[in-house]
């Protein structure tokens, strides 16, 4: 029965996801440790659907469809980003700050 | 013999992501971050995933990847900045929120949260289905037919994102 030792696997994924959020500076990291998260969660989602029926493999696509729009717009926010401040380090975002 | 190799994709997984949040450079992140994805792969094949598995090494290892690539890259940010990770007091409250977070998460996935024996199907039961229906009529049935509603609805996420990317990345209008 793998059920278990996949909740596992994804539990320590998703933490890493957060860590790596909360560790970096730079944007790009940042979204590849969201995706890191949404992946962790797609494991769930797969080793869910062995007992619980198939509808946890479907559910995999939409994240995977969400994911893709979100990688799209969030890349494309940074460009513009960029434009404007030459660097993408979160140190440099911080017009509602002052 | 599968929970062994499933545990060995498992530690692949996880030592490759801790690789990933680690090292400075931003192209090595992404490149650590596509072996995570592939041994997610193989680990979707050993819970019956096969199709999932496909998706996730073109959709993912390939498409996503490569836009991320593909942007670190263009923006010539292939070297370490000096300031990517924070310092000890960032490394300090990162250990300390994301041990609170696995904590509450092993809490939350352990042995009474799985699913009641009542509600689960018999060992077998979804190779049984992908044996008579195919692995991807198995999925094809159901997202046509009960989640059609939400489908659609993510065919117009989709185009919304296309037209607010060209709209973000475009210069001018």
């Amino acid at each position: 029965m793998l059920l278990s030792p996949a909740l596992e696997i994804s539990a320590v994924l998703f933490t890493l996801g957060v860590a790596g959020v909360l560790l970096r500076r730079n944007t790009i990291v940042i979204f590849m440790c969201v995706e890191l998260m949404l992946n962790a969660v797609n494991l769930t989602f797969v080793a869910l659907a062995q007992p619980l029926g198939i509808g946890g493999q479907v559910f995999v696509f939409f994240v995977m469809a969400v994911a893709a729009a979100e990688a799209a717009v969030g890349l494309a926010i940074i460009l513009a980003v960029y434009r404007h401040k030459q660097s993408v380090s979160l140190q440099n975002m911080n017009l509602l700050k002052d | 013999m599968t929970l062994t190799f499933f545990w060995i994709f498992g530690v692949i997984a996880m030592g490759s992501a801790l690789l990933c949040i680690t090292r400075r450079n931003p192209v090595v992140c992404a490149l650590w971050l596509v072996v995570t994805l592939f041994a997610l792969a193989a680990m979707y094949v050993m819970l019956d995933a096969q199709f999932i598995a496909a998706l996730q090494v073109l959709v993912y290892a390939g498409a996503i990847m490569v836009l991320f690539l593909f942007v670190i890259m263009l923006l010539n940010l292939g070297r370490p900045g000096p300031t990517d990770i924070k310092g000890p007091v960032g490394l300090l409250l990162a250990a300390v929120l994301a041990g609170t977070l696995l904590f509450q998460l092993r809490v939350l996935g352990g042995a009474q949260a799985l699913p009641p024996s009542a509600i689960q199907l018999p060992p077998g039961s979804l190779a049984a289905l992908q044996a008579r229906q195919g692995i991807v009529g198995a999925v094809a049935g159901p997202l046509f037919e009960t989640y059609l509603v939400p489908f659609e609805i993510a065919s117009v996420l989709l185009l919304a994102a296309i037209v607010g990317a060209v709209v973000l990345a475009k210069r001018k209008l």
